[in-house]
């Protein structure tokens, strides 16, 4: 599942994870009517457009054997927010099922694959940043560290304040963009001071959020997706 | 008092404190303080995780059968020589102590820090009257004398800073005083002193009060608590009505975590427990006790969706950790209540019309359910209040329109494809080497400060093709 930020933004996220799966041995297929997992609506309030898309949703995936998404939000809210969106229509079963097989990148690669140890596409140091939605929704701030810790050619340092939110939070950030941009200004601050070639993340808001700050101050610091991060060779 | 204008709207509110520099140091400094404080605690507390689920399931079932437990308590106080008053609305608890204090001939009331008599503006309304308050509490005293409200649950002043305090201080004594912390808590010592022996009232709010033995329960820290509670002839506690829990067992279970949440203490300094009135050969204590309880729009919610709010302990460890409240603080909010707690509290008190905006403070981020000692799951409910505006049709039409749109284009495969090279089209004047700097409409407010990813040339759904 690559949901719509990444399919729009960072399109080669998708592709990264693609190699890399692939390079794992996993047949990957990618169902064509998928658009949003409906997190925007969702969070605004708007449920009943939210129950349409995740009902669609769950439609276009219900052969799928896993459904692994590069962006821990949307999981969240597939695992989490789409059984109880949809328990009182005739996709409940479906959904429960889907809630059941779907997993953040890292936690799949981790907690299903087995495979910890990969070649850093970059070399130096790097950061990581815990998304709000796949530390404290998920409760994941393992697997993304067992991954970095064992990266060949990059070493991670821990970002001061990482498990802090950087201020996104989808319509959050064009509602209150002054608090918003407050949040981010700390947040850059914090990622300046690791002198991290490149701060990590495992969700789409995040990078984009961040990824436009460091962008506007002209930060040598880039975002990066762990996948991309990932697409060197396995060991 | 002086309040926050609430005809300013709340973005415009938050944008004042975020320009506002001692603010901006006080609350880094303080909720980063809290922050470090509570997460020793509970580190060195393995048992910690454990007390919280249990406390969140006396919670639970105690709202489950909250008139019992209610009853149960009246007739322990009762029994014990005090008075209960069952208050309905703001209106009816002022009522009751200000018939107290006219029957008792009071003229001065030395209060205790209470959330609950801020809720009901207890203070105006004894002016008013003719009574004196006196806040007694360190904090209070502060913002009682720059004529302020509380901006935290447990840390009024929090906003402001130590040289702040002192010039306050000086200005009101007309004499220089050091911005010294120890110095500031002396002078305010002394000048308290003399009030706590002339005052004939004393007014508390009440941490817990425990229904089979009548006991209320104040967890303070500075001693002003119990000398409130044993210097007045008469003593009023004001307690929201679902702050009752069963037993004095039950009771040690949040005692335990209380704390921790709030200031990363063990225990508070003092944990005061009160049974009715002085009785025949005590020293001390008052000759009247009276406990008034608010229902407020509580009694409504145990059935409600905003049911889990009615666990808080009012810790005010949810706006230590928000990144909102460490950015804009508690006055910006507006209501009595602040931080991520707040919003769902105002919603239950004033309506959910109230926190139209407000519902929006906040980036779901969930580090307040983290923080919470009873795990209440705010963000939920944030969402919740959301959906229920959508549902109002309050919100403005234009973002009822954007977001119709939105589900439109998601729910069909087809718009959503077509809606890419129409988005390449519109964005070509504004993208420069795959970024947005500047653009009109919805995204103007993200540019102003963050450059905005261009779309890709080709999205992932068009090289997906290639990929196979």
């Amino acid at each position: 599942m690559v949901t719509c930020l990444g399919d729009m933004f960072f399109p080669e996220v998708g592709v990264s994870v693609t190699r890399l799966l692939r390079r794992l041995g996993v047949t990957v297929d990618f169902p064509l009517g998928q658009t949003c997992c409906g997190q925007p609506l969702f969070n605004s309030g708007y449920h009943a457009g939210a129950t349409r898309v995740a009902a669609r949703t769950v439609e276009v995936f219900r052969d799928a054997e896993h459904v692994v998404v590069p962006s821990g939000s949307c999981a969240y809210m597939v695992r989490h927010e789409y059984p109880a969106l949809l328990r009182d229509t005739p996709a409940r079963a479906e959904a429960e099922r889907l809630a059941g097989q779907t997993y953040e990148l890292s936690q799949f690669l981790v907690r299903v694959l087995g495979k910890t140890r990969f070649k850093a596409s970059v070399s130096g140091r790097v950061t990581y940043h815990d998304s709000c939605h796949l530390l404290r929704g998920l409760h994941e701030s393992e697997a993304p560290r067992i991954l970095l810790k064992n990266l060949e050619g990059a070493e991670l340092v821990e970002l001061p304040g990482g498990d802090e939110c950087c201020g996104f939070g989808g319509s959050f950030s064009v509602r209150l963009p002054e608090v918003s941009s407050q949040i981010l200004d700390k947040k850059i601050r914090n990622i300046e001071a690791t002198g991290a070639a490149c701060v990590v993340a495992c969700d789409s808001g995040c990078l984009m959020q961040m990824g436009g700050g460091l962008g506007r101050r002209r930060s040598k610091v880039r975002p990066l997706h762990l996948a991309e991060l990932l697409a060197g060779d396995e060991r | 008092m002086s309040e926050t204008d609430l005809s300013v709207p709340f973005r415009r509110r938050a944008g004042s404190a975020l320009g506002d520099k001692h603010l901006q140091e006080a609350l880094t400094i303080a909720t980063t303080k809290f922050i470090g404080l509570r997460r020793d605690a509970f580190d060195e507390f393995p048992e910690g995780e454990r007390l919280r689920d249990l406390a969140r399931e006396i919670k639970e079932a105690t709202l489950q059968h909250l008139d019992r437990y209610v009853e149960q308590l009246i007739d322990s106080v009762e029994r014990l020589g005090g008075h209960v008053h069952y208050a309905t609305t703001p209106e009816e608890a002022r009522r009751v102590v200000l018939d107290i204090a006219a029957r008792t001939g009071a003229r001065m009331a030395v209060k205790s820090k209470s959330m609950a008599s801020e809720e009901i503006h207890l203070n105006e309304a004894l002016e008013a009257a003719g009574v004196i308050p006196i806040e007694t509490d360190l904090g209070e005293y502060i913002i009682q004398l720059a004529h302020e409200r509380p901006s935290h649950i447990i840390a009024p002043a929090i906003h402001k800073t130590k040289g702040q305090v002192a010039d306050l201080f000086a200005k009101e004594l007309k004499r220089q005083v050091a911005a010294d912390p120890e110095e500031l808590t002396r002078i305010a010592r002394v000048e308290l002193r003399q009030k706590f022996l002339e005052a004939d009232l004393g007014i508390t709010g009440a941490n817990f009060a425990v229904a089979d033995t009548g006991t209320v329960v104040l967890v303070t820290n500075e001693g002003n608590g119990r000398m409130v509670t044993s210097l007045p002839r008469v003593h009023v506690a004001i307690m929201g009505v679902e702050k009752v829990v069963p037993s004095m067992t039950d009771l040690m279970v949040f005692l335990q975590i209380l704390a921790k949440s709030a200031t990363g203490q063990k225990l508070s300094v003092y944990t005061t427990l009160v049974r009715g009135p002085r009785r025949p050969g005590e020293l001390e204590g008052p000759d009247e006790f009276h406990l008034v309880l608010l229902d407020n729009g509580r009694i409504r919610q145990i059935a409600g969706p905003l049911r889990e709010a009615l666990y808080c302990l009012r810790c005010g460890a949810c706006l230590n950790v928000c990144p909102v409240y460490r950015q804009i603080g508690g006055h910006a909010y507006g209501y009595t209540y602040p931080g991520p707690i707040g919003i769902l509290l105002t919603a239950m008190l004033e309506g959910p019309g109230s926190v139209k905006d407000l519902a929006h403070a906040s980036s779901l981020c969930g580090a307040c359910v983290d923080a919470c000692p009873v795990r209440i799951d705010i963000p939920k409910m944030l969402v919740e209040l959301r959906r229920e505006i959508d549902e109002a049709r309050i919100a403005p039409w234009t973002e009822r329109l954007a977001y119709g749109l939105m589900e439109k284009v998601l729910a069909s495969p087809t718009l959503y494809r077509w809606s890419k090279p129409l988005a390449r089209l519109l964005q070509r004047p504004f993208a420069r080497d795959g970024r947005i700097r500047s653009v009109p409409l919805a995204f103007t407010e993200w540019t102003r400060t963050r450059d905005l990813p261009a779309l890709a040339p080709q999205t992932f759904h068009e090289r997906w093709p290639t990929l196979k």
